[in-house]
């Protein structure tokens, strides 16, 4: 009579299993990518895996290159604006922000943008930052398999859509901002529907914490899954959320204070183990500081213009360029040559979503940049992964590969 | 904002630093290639300098401006420590856009120094991996050169069905 | 009169293909948050049938490019649409898949008709949700209509060999 092994295992096999030796095996390449189901990005991933643990990975990004810098060198200043929409696309007006912000300092403008346009700008920046988070957050959990969660982001996420409808024109890519200010004002109930918003986004963020932080599944899938040191994080050049989840108390907005931040008590979240875990925590937590920024912001909002009063750099109002003739040939340069900014080079950076994002700009004197280069988060992140995925199954590549966010049109550019 | 990087610089290198530019708050140290990675190692080793983090490495391709040498490769850097930041520029010809890779001094700039490479055509001596990062292996050519048209596409595929 | 018998049969069969589209987003851009946004509660895809995404082409019917195709994609793109089993149906989501859009360059394809035939075209960087919904609709006449790029080639072919 044979015994529960041999019965369970089959002959064969059984005497396998007593053995000592390993049983032997060789290491397969697996191809992930370029067109996957994880929401975030285009990108290849060649794996080499023993059995389910990944021994090596080669990261190939590139599959959304658009050719950013090369249309920038052929572009005005001002029609850059739709191009850097295009970077980080989940928290467009921030990179706005960053470009209109680089060319002002080549200008020599940073203080004189007027107090109004500068609140403006904090808070669709950070109205940009919590659709970040919250599209991170929710497309992250829904690889993993949280539906729900999900859905609740993305309702949420619906109502800033609408609001930033109605402001700028555009759901998604707003091309809002201006160098000098902003396009036009806020609409006259912003004030007022940005805070039915917010009161009804509280609520959305504990019902998603409800499912996900305390959820026991979600806990070990997220927990000890790659992990970071401090020092290698700062050695890699990381940035955002995902540097202070190690532990690294590191925010433009704290340490290089730019545009009106320095007004605003908020607190930034740091992380104490580096993994996956606590960058989701970072995000979540994060949300709530910008929701605390915008209410300082609605209240400390000050009355003004919206452009900076300086020919060089603002069109012209519609009423002067169609009663006067110099108004007209100043539109006309502003449209066809673009903004004239001095000969230089200067670097530009600034918070965005996923960390330190910066523009280098260096200006010959015309009204196109000589070369505008873009120092994106999401590129520097990836370039981390392939370390931080060695040892682990290929099911942690989903939540690593979600929790850095890598958005497809900035890592590319 | 930076400038006793630049005055501790100047003290170790002496004439090896070419130039040094501060504008619109940024400082920029201009050294030759032979120099670069002493300069790197003492930036990042003093305890003054602490130069740990990585921010960014580009090229500026000088020939619409008619500048020699054309090629001017920056490298940007962070200190945690000091929250101070430098620019280190090395000029190249380009007949021989050669430098040495900072990427074993920081790990950061391995996939930058590639997209360099494969934007400029920039060969970083030393790198553990150079090869193409965005394009792929087939593109003939280095499209962030002010030599190459915008327009100018390298298909791969096409459809074989339209007559 | 045994026409008549297949092409009610074939009617059947283009009704239910048509409210049952198993979809594969092929997502590379910021298009996919408005795909996202579709498939969301509040401009629902799922009235029309088409909410299940198979995350793999052979077990998928509409290919639903969305964003950017570049040329590095290229390949990769033609291999998926391949792979996908007749009837099949292709719809180019959003301006860069359908003309490129604003990025004329080295590396953004023309259009993702340059690698594979495409049925709709939905324009807007990004498209509006209604927009999409739309265009689904669009698709779903030309399905019961047989006028797809792959039922137009089915017939052909049949014609082909039936004339042989």
């Amino acid at each position: 009579m044979a015994d529960t092994k041999t019965l369970v295992l089959g002959h064969k096999n059984a005497e396998d299993f007593d053995r000592d030796e390993p049983i032997p095996n060789e290491l397969m390449t697996i191809n992930m990518g370029p067109s996957h189901p994880a929401m975030h990005g285009t990108v290849r991933i060649v794996l080499t895996v023993d059995g389910e643990r990944v021994e090596a990975a080669d990261v190939q990004p590139g599959y959304l290159h658009r050719c950013f810098e090369k249309e920038a060198e052929y572009a005005t200043y001002t029609q850059i604006f739709p191009y850097t929409d295009r970077l980080n696309y989940v928290s467009p007006m921030l990179n706005n922000v960053g470009f209109a912000m680089a060319v002002e300092k080549l200008l020599d403008l940073t203080d004189q943008i007027p107090e109004r346009a500068e609140y403006i700008r904090v808070l669709v920046g950070e109205i940009s930052r919590i659709t970040d988070h919250l599209t991170c957050v929710g497309a992250s959990v829904m690889e993993l398999g949280a539906f729900t969660a999900f859905l609740y982001a993305l309702k949420a996420r619906e109502w800033f859509y609408e609001l930033l409808e109605e402001l700028s024109g555009a759901r998604l890519t707003h091309a809002y901002v201006r160098v000098g200010g902003v396009v036009k004002d806020l609409t006259p109930d912003f004030k007022e529907r940005l805070s039915h918003i917010l009161d009804k986004l509280e609520p959305v963020i504990v019902e998603m914490e409800g499912l996900l932080t305390e959820n026991k599944v979600f806990y070990d899938r997220m927990v000890d899954v790659g992990p970071f040191t401090a020092e290698d994080a700062i050695a890699h050049g990381l940035t955002g959320p995902v540097l202070r989840a190690c532990g690294v108390d590191y925010d433009v907005r704290k340490d290089f204070p730019y545009s009106v931040y320095d007004r605003f008590e908020f607190d930034v979240p740091v992380g104490t183990r580096g993994d996956c875990y606590d960058r989701y925590l970072v995000r979540v937590f994060e949300l709530r500081q910008s929701i605390r920024i915008l209410r300082q912001a609605m209240q400390q909002i000050p009355e003004g213009p919206v452009v900076i009063d300086d020919p060089r750099v603002a069109l012209p109002q519609k009423k002067s360029t169609y009663n006067t003739i110099e108004a007209m040939i100043r539109h006309f340069k502003h449209i066809m040559d673009g903004i004239r900014v001095p000969a230089g080079e200067a670097y530009t950076f600034i918070e965005g979503g996923n960390g330190e994002l910066g523009f280098f700009i260096k200006s010959d004197g015309s009204g196109r940049p000589y070369k505008c280069y873009v120092r994106s988060p999401s590129f520097v992140q990836l370039s981390s992964v392939s370390k931080t995925m060695h040892g682990h199954l290929i099911s942690d590549i989903v939540p690593i590969f979600g929790m850095i966010n890598m958005i497809g049109g900035e890592c590319d550019k | 904002m930076s400038a006793k990087v630049l005055e501790a610089l100047k003290k170790k290198l002496g004439d090896k630093l070419l130039a040094t530019e501060s504008a619109h708050t940024d400082d920029t140290a201009v050294i030759d290639r032979a120099t670069l990675v002493d300069a790197a190692t003492f930036l990042r080793d003093d305890p003054e300098m602490a130069f740990d983090a990585p921010v960014f490495v580009t090229c500026i391709d000088r020939l619409d401006l008619g500048l020699e040498p054309r090629f001017e490769v920056c490298f940007q850097l962070r200190s945690t420590v000091h929250r101070h930041r430098v620019r280190l520029k090395v000029p190249l010809q380009e007949k021989d856009p050669v430098l040495p890779s900072l990427t074993p001094l920081w790990p950061g700039f391995n996939w930058q120094e590639r997209e360099t490479f494969d934007m400029y055509g920039i060969q970083f001596d030393g790198h553990p991996d150079l090869r193409r990062i965005y394009l792929y292996e087939e593109f003939v050519g280095y499209p962030l050169r002010k030599d190459y048209p915008k327009d100018k596409r390298q298909p791969l595929v096409r459809r074989d069905d339209l007559d | 009169m045994l026409e008549l018998v297949t092409t009610r049969l074939e009617d059947a069969a283009n009704w239910g293909r048509k409210f049952s589209f198993f979809t594969y987003p092929f997502v590379t851009a910021c298009c996919g948050m408005e795909f996202m946004s579709v498939a969301a509660p509040k401009y629902d895809i799922a009235r029309f049938g088409a909410e299940f995404p198979r995350f793999s082409p052979r077990q998928s019917d509409l290919l639903m490019i969305v964003g950017t195709i570049t040329e590095k994609q290229g390949p990769a793109l033609k291999r998926v649409y391949e792979q996908m089993a007749e009837p099949k149906w292709v719809i180019a989501f959003g301006v860069c898949a359908s003309t490129g859009g604003f990025y004329q360059n080295y590396h953004a394809m023309p259009g993702a008709d340059q690698v594979v035939p495409v049925d709709v075209y939905i324009p807007g960087c990004p498209p509006r949700p209604e927009q999409v919904l739309d265009a689904l609709v669009l698709l779903q006449n030309k399905v019961q209509e047989r006028r797809g790029f792959s039922q137009v080639r089915h017939e052909r072919e049949k014609h082909a060999a039936g004339g042989e």
